[in-house]
């Protein structure tokens, strides 16, 4: 009696029809032998395509404590911690950005365990994105190929997680890398070609320009943009031809990277265009500039990136003399100036209400070309009103050397207290300098004592506790007492205060145990490969 | 006096975690910043930590011996252990610095607590020597009376599975067909009855039997497997006498008539000892009892085992074992046939963690084992395994099992958590061999530990039984 036939009866019931066997006992009985018999004669399935195994990762593995912070980390969702940002608990969500970069530079793999949750994680923070990805390799990729959730993973920019293939002496192995860069995904080949880039600059300038014609508009913009690093007048004739891309956005990203090569024709061009509109006032006062903005914006300016339609609100001359001056190199400024430095320029008074253009676009040519020496004088005096000061601080900031620059940021706190100074700290190197992190205990030390409440420099605090650095603990422990209130002082703040450092001490300790764990002795784990981590 | 305790491994003192939330905590926990005053020694951790209130709590964790480890924290939490003794034991385990060796120095609200406990330990294990012995010599106070309440007891479960008889043919009577309007309150009730009838076993049976109809489809066939089965288990107690030994203690233990844990474990002839490689945990909640299962695999007898640990009442079951470790153990197998559940007895040492995969069985090896056991206990749902050498291969919107040579492989069962499972096991494998520790049946196979084929291959769990693991 097949199963079919007994179940067709017990569906049935048998009242209406005799089952087999002739009664309900005898139905089950043969049930039972039936699926006793059916359970005891499985067999197994034939198999399904096998995904291609994943490629190896030859990174050292974490030491097996940094293993289990990152396990820890990436299971704490923000606000599990309980009510914003009381408490004395270190929030760990904020702290993985900065472990994954520890890590990264150490040159670690992933445990391949916590792929699907770094792989979540990426998903839900755009800002972890890179890291994660980096960290979890070509396993992560390979994972993500098979996962739709994770397809983020293979699309975008992000996926600089695949290295370049090598040869048996550690070479780009040409075949490889070209057969990649035909067959590959949009993630694969951008990363092979940042790869190259790196390792190679002119290899990966000929890679692009061999199948340049061919590829879709918004893949050579994120081509192009590959470019940047490694920048040099190799590129410039292949960046010349760009000029004249059927993408707009592709002509002026070319324009960006050609004016920002001082030596090259574009930039030679916008210089002559940017002299032939400001110069010293011969005719009135001495120490004067004038300015006379372009009368219109011809074929030739068009061609060199510029964007005839201004956005809205702006005047079209003097977007088109932004434009100019940002392009043309900074170092043609000083001859043509009767040989005054940066600095004495900037100084400079300008006729007829043009100062602010024309220092603001000096401030972004200071940023695009990385000119220390003018972005300092265009930042001017750290004690100076914050106002007065051309451009983003914060971006000119970022091209002084490290040290200059949080020797800048803490004169500035020491001026200016610490309600301006987040977006200037957001671009200090981490941990924090000596003098830097001073200036911030001591203004949150003068806070306290004002009697204001520590949620009025939470933004601060935060960045405190992921960016001071973590030998300053101790120091900051006798501040982690609750002070007695004060006169005039908010009702309670003491408590929330000592609630603050607590839990700033708390991250602080935290963040040295975390980087320890990294150390390859401390964990106990080999240190060999690190060097030969290579592409990641 | 006891020597120092030997500092423990991480996942040792996260194992002790009574849930996932309180790993987190102690987590967080175990990093120098609020501790202060720690020490360890004298076979004890001690430290104050710093909440948000004015006074530190105090916190010791007697760590000496093999015997469980025992906790006391002046903090108001109803966890046990609390986030402060897991931070503390986990500081202890990772930083020698943050912990220093200090044995002449126990502060005196440790030591007083610690003798207590010490003195009292002692008390239990003489009063335990001299209840066995006494075991031994006298047999139960009055046999009469227990054997007349077991024979009242199986009156009872006869009268139950005799009315559960009349329902299933009632039911088949009828036609199956009406069983799915008739709905989920008509089973409840029967199972209602069975918990009269002291039945447990049959009222759990009856209850899923209610949720077959809206399993979705082909419930019919798997209705008529369960009530075929649910009948064969009615006649089997009904046959008691007629039924060989071991097969009688399955059905009796089926129907739910348990054996006493003390009981086994006092027939000192029938213990087992090996080291037992712990291959798998799940926790689960049934009903208002947590669940927590262990299988584990003896090293010398190559015997599969499973031990269960209940917690009642929100409470976290005792019985921690992390995945992964040796346990050089005493078991006593539950009777009946084929042996699988056993209880825990003494522990002769720490678990100590184990670098290499089990030896398993081909992908074959999973429908093999199952229905070997199936000879023996025909209502068995699926059999322990491990599948050595498979690859996880993604198959429509589920995943099979394959052996890494050929092409045989085992469907996985497909529920909502084996996805998440299943990810980080393709994860691990990466498309390449892997030693897997799971569960194969008829619904298919259920993954719960894999190993890597990488050296050294350490356990990776796919579930979290009571160690803070998993996600989603």
């Amino acid at each position: 009696m097949s199963w079919g036939e007994l179940v067709g009866a017990a569906l049935l019931g048998a009242e209406r029809r005799t089952p087999p066997g002739g009664s309900v006992e005898a139905l089950l009985d043969a049930a039972a032998v039936e699926t006793v018999r059916r359970r005891a004669g499985l067999r197994p399935a034939v198999a399904a395509r096998r995904p291609e195994p994943a490629p190896d990762d030859p990174r050292p593995p974490l030491p097996p404590a940094a293993a289990r912070r990152l396990a820890l980390l990436l299971t704490d969702r923000p606000g599990t911690g309980g009510g914003g940002r009381r408490g004395i608990a270190p929030d760990l969500a904020e702290l993985l950005p900065q472990w994954l970069a520890a890590a990264n530079a150490h040159g670690y793999r992933a445990p391949a365990e916590r792929l699907p949750d770094l792989l979540d994680a990426a998903r839900a923070r755009t800002d972890l994105r890179g890291r994660a990805l980096t960290l979890g390799g070509p396993r992560a990729l390979w994972l993500a190929r098979l996962n739709p959730d994770w397809g983020f993973a293979l699309r975008g920019g992000s996926g600089r997680a695949a290295g370049l293939p090598v040869d048996g002496t550690g070479e780009p192995d040409e075949a490889a890398v070209r057969l990649r860069w035909e067959e590959g995904l949009f993630a694969e080949r951008s990363a092979l070609l940042r790869a190259l880039r790196r390792h190679d600059p002119a290899a990966a300038r000929e890679l692009l320009a061999g199948t340049w014609p061919t590829e879709r508009a918004e893949d050579r913009l994120m081509f192009l943009d590959s470019l940047r690093e490694g920048l040099s007048g190799g590129d410039e004739e292949f960046l010349e031809r760009a000029l004249t891309d059927r993408s707009r956005n592709v002509r002026v990203t070319a324009a960006e990277l050609l004016s920002a090569l001082p030596g090259s024709g574009l930039a030679a061009r916008m210089a002559a265009r940017a002299r032939s509109c400001v110069a010293l006032d011969r005719t009135g006062e001495p120490d004067r500039l004038v300015v006379e903005a372009p009368h219109e914006c011809d074929a030739g300016m068009r061609r060199d990136g510029v964007v005839p339609d201004p956005p809205p609100g702006r005047g079209e001359r003097s977007w088109w003399l932004a434009q100019v001056v940002e392009a043309a190199p900074l170092d043609c400024w000083p001859e043509h100036l009767g040989g005054r430095t940066p600095v004495r320029i900037a100084a400079l008074s300008v006729a007829d209400g043009w100062a602010a253009d024309l220092h603001e676009a000096w401030a972004r040519a200071a940023v695009r070309q990385r000119h220390a020496e003018w972005a300092r004088a265009l930042l001017g005096k750290p004690s100076a009103s914050p106002a007065a000061a051309p451009g983003d601080p914060a971006k000119l900031l970022t091209v002084l050397p490290e040290g200059e620059r949080a020797e800048w940021v803490a004169e500035f706190i020491a001026a200016h207290g610490l309600s301006e100074a987040f977006r200037v700290l957001g671009v200090c190197a981490v941990p924090w300098a000596e003098p830097l992190g001073r200036a911030v205990v001591d203004a949150l030390e003068i806070a306290r004592d004002a009697g204001s409440y520590p949620w009025s420099f939470s933004g601060v605090m935060g960045l405190a506790e992921r960016c001071l650095d973590p030998a300053l603990a101790d120091r900051l422990a006798p501040l982690a007492a609750v002070p007695d209130e004060s006169e005039g002082g908010s009702p309670g703040a003491g408590g929330y205060w000592s609630e603050a450092f607590q839990r700033l001490v708390a991250t602080l300790r935290l963040r040295a145990t975390m980087l320890r764990e990294l150390e390859p002795e401390a964990g106990g784990a080999p240190a060999g490969g690190r060097a030969a981590a290579g592409p990641v | 006096m006891s020597a120092g305790a030997a500092r423990w491994a991480s996942e040792q003192v996260l194992a002790l975690a009574p849930d996932a939330a309180s790993a987190k905590a102690g987590a967080k926990l175990a990093a120098p910043g609020p501790w202060s005053g720690t020490g360890a020694g004298n076979g004890a951790v001690w430290g104050l930590c710093r909440g948000s209130g004015s006074k530190p709590y105090l916190t010791v964790v007697d760590v000496a011996g093999g015997s469980a480890p025992g906790y006391r924290c002046s903090c108001p939490s109803r966890k046990f252990p609390c986030k402060h003794a897991l931070g503390l034991l986990l500081l202890w385990a990772a930083d020698g610095d943050a912990v220093p060796e200090a044995p002449g120095s126990v502060p005196d609200w440790a030591d007083q607590w610690l003798s207590g406990r010490r003195r009292r330990e002692e008390g239990k294990e003489k009063k335990e020597a001299a209840a066995r012995d006494g075991e031994r010599a006298a047999a139960p106070a009055d046999p009469e009376a227990a054997r007349r309440r077991a024979e009242r007891r199986a009156a009872r479960i006869a009268a139950g599975a005799g009315e559960l008889e009349r329902r299933l043919a009632d039911l088949l009577r009828g036609g199956l067909a009406g069983a799915e309007q008739a709905g989920y309150a008509a089973w409840e009730e029967t199972a209602a009855r069975m918990v009269d009838a002291q039945a447990p076993g049959l009222a759990a049976r009856v209850r899923e039997l209610g949720a077959v109809p809206g399993s979705g489809p082909g419930w019919p066939s798997r209705m008529l497997e369960e009530c075929a089965l649910l009948h064969l288990l009615d006649r089997g107690f009904l046959g008691l006498d007629g039924l060989p030994e071991p097969l009688a203690a399955t059905v009796r233990s089926r129907v739910g008539l348990t054996t006493e844990v003390a009981a086994l474990l006092a027939d000192r002839d029938a213990l087992v000892r090996d080291h037992w490689l712990v291959l798998g945990g799940h926790e689960s909640e049934e009903g208002k009892v947590t669940v927590r299962r262990f299988w584990l695999r003896g090293r010398r007898t190559g015997r599969m085992a499973l031990v269960l640990s209940f917690g009642a009442g929100g409470r976290p079951p005792e019985l921690a074992l992390p995945v992964g470790t040796r346990v050089d153990a005493d078991l006593a197998y539950y009777p009946g046939a084929p042996a699988l559940r056993a209880a825990l007895g003494e522990r002769h040492a720490a678990p100590e963690p184990e670098d290499a995969p089990p030896p398993g069985a081909g992908v074959r090896g999973g429908p093999a084992s199952y229905s070997v056991a199936l000879r023996e206990d025909p209502w068995l749902d699926a059999w322990p395994v491990v599948l050595s050498d498979v690859v996880p291969v993604p198959d429509g919107e589920g995943w099979q099992l394959a052996d890494a040579g050929g092409d045989a492989a085992l469907p996985v069962v497909g529920t909502a958590g084996a996805r998440s499972r299943m990810w980080r096991l393709a994860a691990v494998s990466g498309g390449g061999p892997v030693t897997v520790f799971g569960e194969f049946g008829h619904r298919g196979f259920v993954p719960h530990t894999v190993w890597s084929g990488a050296a050294p291959a350490t356990a990776v769990p796919l579930t979290a039984a009571g160690t803070g693991g998993g996600t989603r």
